[in-house]
């Protein structure tokens, strides 16, 4: 056991230097990706990076700092806390499954479960509590799913992004290896990836928007878009899910979005959540 | 039935903030439903009076410009730690809700 | 609104002059009635709207007057606005959008205890200028800023 953990850590320690080798393994590619970003964004400081364009961008920082004075969450956020708490028939409540959901959990999600041998996402851990106490399961993406996550990310507030990929657990790395492959696939009509709006192109505009950094995507999630809540009702509709936000950006380059809790999507967050680890969650973030 | 009102009044150096956000669709009657093509019926609140103590303070007379899910903040003076504050809506179709919180 | 004037100072209180002038807000209190201002919100230009509201649509422009509104709004649908009046006496505010079909979005009657300082979202449906006032002591004090819309992109 130890012979094969010093070859491994050999076999990483020769090709250090190059970012996206063959041998390299999350911890690189997580050095390689801060240092791209911070390279092409100087001055920002790491943990900004997680406020996305509003660490770039002055004017719209102004904006949502406005916005900030009094986010136009705080009505759905009190739903979400209402059903983390509300009892099910059978006298639980989903704060049960989540028994240190106070002191900040979000920052361990999505994470590889061994047993069962995939990723979990806080979205389907919360859907799973829900069956296993005889409840039916929130739809995904949006509305009280999408609040209840919202209420635990707000309650993980400050605390670092933690996804671990399990050393010595090729089916964990293979999961991780999904999603990076995922994110710097180009899909769709449009033939973009992932990384080409948002590690190539971040910081510059695809028509009147303005492209985020990848680095801190995730610490802010779910979101409270105001595209959203234009085109619902009632005070949920602005609350979205990685997953949902995923499906929108495969849709806008003509790709067939997956589904949510999808192999694709959660192998994709799998990827994309560590590419932040070490910054700060700030959940539910207000944005465009 | 849940409130519509989630409102904050903070109390400094004798100056008195309060914020309020407030759910509702506030719609403009312009909009047409996509599926039957008609106009969604204009709904949107009208006025909101903000009171201090009992005492009005503020009138807003609103449109349907305002955006869904409204926001408000005005400031006061001679306002207290402890004493209430106020904040009432009504719409067009004659809804309406109060909150009152006291000043932190 | 001039004619009506001339004629009150005349001493010659003509029927018709005096309604004009009372319609105007110009004798009236300000509050007669507590009423939703219609025609104020359904007058199609700002100047309009502003002898509606406001009693009329003279106003001088004043740096004490203050508009904080984004450069670019990120959507026409929530753009945050904030007016802060550094006057004494601001006992009445609005906020219009220039080129909506309404201009007026809104407006507010100001006791003596209250500041002049409003804060809300308003909807805009394309680049504006976005025009505040202030009535303190008869006189309306006003200030103008640019909000861009943009139809959006990708992310938008």
């Amino acid at each position: 056991m130890k012979s094969k953990t010093i070859i491994l850590a050999a076999a990483v320690g020769l090709v250090a230097g190059a970012p996206l080798a063959a041998q390299a393994g999350p911890k690189e590619d997580l050095k390689a990706f801060r240092e791209y970003f911070m390279k092409r964004f100087p001055g920002v400081p790491l943990d900004e990076f997680a406020n996305g364009v509003y660490a770039i961008d002055a004017g719209m920082r102004s904006e949502w700092e406005q916005m900030e004075e009094f986010p136009p969450y705080e009505l759905g956020l009190d739903v979400g806390k209402a059903e983390f708490y509300k009892k099910f028939k059978n006298g639980k409540s989903i704060a049960d499954c989540f028994p240190n959901a106070e002191k900040g959990i979000k920052q361990n999600y999505p994470y590889w479960d061994p047993k069962r041998k995939e990723v979990v996402t806080l979205e389907l851990a919360i859907n799973e509590c829900r069956k296993a106490n005889g409840e039916k399961p929130y739809k995904w993406k949006t509305g009280k799913l999408a609040a209840v996550s919202a209420y635990i990310g707000y309650l993980s507030r400050g605390k670092r992004i933690n996804v671990v990929v399990p050393e010595n657990d090729p089916d964990a790395l293979a999961w991780y290896e999904r999603g990076k492959r995922f994110f710097y696939a180009k899909r769709g009509q449009l033939n973009f990836s992932c990384a080409d709006c948002h590690v190539v192109n971040a910081g510059r505009r695809i028509r009147a928007n303005l492209l985020s950094p990848a680095l801190g995507h995730l610490t802010h999630f779910p979101v409270y878009r105001k595209k959203w809540e234009a085109k619902g009702t009632g005070p949920l509709a602005g609350f979205g899910t990685p997953h949902r936000r995923y499906g929108g950006c495969n849709k806008q380059v003509r790709a067939k979005p997956f589904k949510a809790q999808s192999v694709e999507y959660r192998s994709l967050e799998y990827f994309h959540t560590y590419m932040s680890n070490g910054l700060p969650v700030n959940a539910p973030g207000v944005r465009q | 039935m849940a409130s519509t009102i989630k409102m904050r009044a903070t109390e400094r150096n004798g100056v008195v903030v309060v914020k309020a956000l407030m759910s509702h669709p506030m719609e403009t009657g312009q909009r047409k439903d996509k599926k039957t093509g008609k106009k969604i019926p204009a709904h949107y609140i009208t006025e909101v009076v903000g009171e201090h103590e009992g005492k009005r303070v503020m009138t807003a007379y609103w449109g349907p410009a305002i955006s869904k899910n409204p926001y408000i903040s005005f400031k006061f003076k001679g306002g207290k730690k402890g004493e209430k504050v106020r904040l009432s809506w009504k719409d067009n179709k004659g809804q309406s809700d109060s909150m009152e919180v006291a000043i932190r | 609104m001039t004619v009506a004037r001339r004629t009150f100072l005349k001493g010659t209180l003509a029927v018709g002059a005096v309604g004009v002038a009372v319609g105007a807000g110009l004798l009236a209190p300000r509050r007669v009635l507590a009423a939703w201002p219609k025609s104020a919100f359904e007058a199609k230009s700002v100047q309009d709207a502003l002898k509606a509201v406001v009693g009329t649509d003279l106003t001088e422009a004043s740096g004490k007057v203050k508009v904080k509104a984004p450069d670019i709004a990120e959507n026409g649908a929530v753009v945050p606005v904030t007016v802060t009046a550094s006057i004494d006496g601001v006992d009445a505010m609005a906020i219009f959008v220039e080129k909506n079909p309404q201009p007026l979005t809104s407006s507010y009657e100001l006791s003596p205890a209250a500041l002049g300082f409003v804060s809300t979202r308003i909807k805009m449906g394309k680049t504006s200028d976005v025009i505040a006032v202030a009535k303190a002591g008869g006189k309306v004090y006003s200030a103008r800023k640019e909000v861009k819309v943009t139809i959006g992109g990708c992310g938008g």
